[in-house]
């Protein structure tokens, strides 16, 4: 074994590189990176790294004494806080309600999509139409749709004769979740569904043409051939859905802004209004962290379970 | 992929595809209807699908007499320098990532990955400390800066793709005839970058364009507010009335990302950019 001063130029990982002039010092290397890490360090790792200091601290709007660290106090007082363990449910239920079906049914569009169909064009295009559109946008467009008089959905009713089935969606206590998830999908599916696409494209033909030879039914086939060649795919795009489903503000922010009543209350829309409407910066700051910890905690049990299956 | 399906299997495909076309299609053609709709055909009870009385008047006003016109033009100025900006600070970066390797590099890949687990809640609060600090709470500036922060991890990562797919032979061929390092990058290198500095600008603006929650929160001055954040209010005070211009608005506010879309069609159904563009 050479030390590394006697090792040449020529790197072993890349037998075909030649020795590259440029291939030169550090400085120039850490210059053209700087532009880039600079402006991140201090807009983006630092304010994290400072978010998860507040979490712990009294900060709070207009006030520009020093904060004081305060511990574990504000943990204590979400443990305590029922709007909390309201908006922490309803996160849960919104975030696991979006995924799970916004994945059976792109999983769905995206098996349709594979196969020789008329339309499959239009459907390809309107798949990814609502992910083109900003999220408020799907907001305002679905608030529309949702409209208790001049609404698509209420005059849908009234045409088939069932009027008694109007009523205001996002304003009633029992439809607004209900009502604010299938929006969710709505706005998510497409995205989940392209990327199942590329995932099934990448199934090889010949594995199903043996197993179909073998007489394997569709079913089985699906269950014992797609599916596991699948199952990275699937694992990787629900584990992104679920986080940035329980993550996420603006759509629900233009549907409901959290109401009727809390019952559409996302964490992210409850940290916003402790934080920018009471001011409670260190509340909402503690608020990210515990949200962080549930993220990290059940994407751990979740991407466990799925390696031991896979193993 | 099933092989053929028997009569009854076709027949049930094209049901179900049937259903998710109108899942799909369906809000879509409301919002398109009450674009067109004139205002005494918004407030009638029971609306109809087709406008009988088609009219552009509502994309007229969203843009004439609202605030709407002027959100946009802010949209399109922080969207534009955002854009301007994470290209010229990612491409030196984006070099070095794919050329050569260095810790500092792997590090700000991995951010990328890093940066998705993390709620906004958690960064908004000190950014907007932050940019209270130096003074650019409330400016589009303050702005501009968060949105090329936020579209560098991937900006990053994308770039490097593209420089990797350039030919080192190339380069280093240049050199040998006599090239300074200089030239070779302007000559060789950014010339067939051409297409990745195109498609990370489109990234970036587009993200700046859709974004609302930054702006929502850094930006108190009304006349200072982006589009998405502009429509929000919007819908706050909504009367009947005002769902024809609502419509109209939101309409417009989708046609850039339309038209990157189409853009980019062959680069999503790869994949690649299906963790970038989310709302």
């Amino acid at each position: 074994m050479t030390t590394l001063a006697e090792q040449p130029d020529v790197e072993r990982a890349e037998p075909a590189r030649r020795p590259n002039r440029f291939r030169s010092d550090r400085t120039t290397i850490y210059l053209l990176l700087l532009p880039s890490l600079l402006p991140i360090l201090v807009l983006s790792v630092f304010p994290l790294l400072r978010g998860i200091y507040l979490g712990f601290t009294d900060a709070r709007a207009g006030r520009n004494v020093e904060v004081s660290f305060t511990g574990l106090a504000n943990y204590r007082e979400l443990l305590g806080d029922e709007l909390f363990w309201n908006s922490f449910k309803i996160g849960l239920l919104w975030a696991v309600g979006v995924t799970v079906l916004q994945f059976l049914l792109a999983l769905g569009l995206a098996l349709l999509l594979n196969q020789q169909l008329r339309f499959r064009g239009v459907a390809r295009v309107l798949a990814v139409v609502p992910w083109a559109m900003p999220p408020v946008v799907v907001g305002i467009l679905w608030k529309l749709v949702y409209h208790p008089d001049a609404g698509l959905i209420n005059e849908f009713f009234h045409q088939i004769g069932a009027d008694g089935l109007r009523t205001n969606w996002l304003g009633d206590f029992s439809t607004a979740l209900p009502a604010v998830i299938l929006v969710g999908v709505w706005a998510g599916m497409p995205q989940t569904t392209v990327v199942l696409l590329a995932g099934l494209q990448g199934v090889g033909r010949e594995l199903h043409e043996a197993a179909a030879v073998d007489g394997a039914s569709t079913w089985h086939r699906f269950r014992h051939v797609t599916l596991p060649a699948l199952a990275p795919v699937i694992v990787a795009i629900t584990s992104l859905d679920f986080i940035w489903n329980f993550n996420s503000f603006g759509l629900v922010y233009v549907l409901t802004a959290g109401g009727p009543g809390g019952k559409t209350m996302l964490p992210m829309l409850f940290a916003y209004e402790e934080a920018f409407r009471y001011g409670n910066y260190g509340y909402a700051a503690a608020l990210g962290n515990v949200m962080v910890v549930i993220i990290i905690a059940l994407l751990a049990v979740y991407l466990r379970r799925r390696l031991r299956e896979a193993n | 992929m099933f092989g053929k399906p028997s009569r009854t299997g076709r027949v049930l495909q094209y049901l179900a595809l049937a259903g998710y076309l109108i899942f799909l299609g369906f809000p879509l053609v409301w919002l398109l209807s009450t674009a067109f709709k004139p205002p005494r055909e918004l407030v009638r009870l029971h609306p109809t699908l087709i406008p009988d009385n088609p009219t552009v008047q509502n994309f007229v006003q969203a843009f004439t007499e609202q605030e709407l016109g002027r959100a946009a033009l802010n949209s399109l100025q922080v969207s534009l320098a955002s854009a301007v900006l994470t290209v010229l600070v990612a491409m030196p970066a984006s070099y070095a990532l794919a050329r050569f390797r260095s810790k500092l590099g792997t590090a700000a890949l991995g951010w990328v990955l890093l940066s998705q687990l993390f709620p906004f809640v958690l960064l908004i609060i000190p950014i907007f400390l932050v940019l209270r600090q130096v003074g650019l709470a409330n400016t589009h500036a303050g702005l501009v800066l968060i949105y090329v922060v936020w579209a560098l991890p991937f900006a990053l990562w994308m770039l490097q793709g593209f420089v990797r797919n350039i030919p080192r032979e190339l380069e280093e061929a240049a050199s040998v005839d006599g090239a300074s390092r200089v030239q070779v990058l302007r000559r060789v290198v950014f010339p067939l970058l051409a297409p990745g500095l195109v498609a990370t600008a489109l990234f970036s603006f587009i993200s700046a364009w859709n974004e609302f929650f930054f702006a929502l929160v850094l930006i108190k001055t009304p006349e200072l507010a982006t589009l998405p954040v502009a429509l929000a209010r919007f819908v706050g005070i909504e009367g009947t009335a005002r769902l024809g211009p609502l419509a109209a608005g939101s309409l417009l506010a989708t046609l850039p990302s339309l038209i990157f879309f189409a853009f980019m069609q062959r680069r999503l159904s790869s994949g690649s950019l299906a963790g970038a563009v989310k709302g």
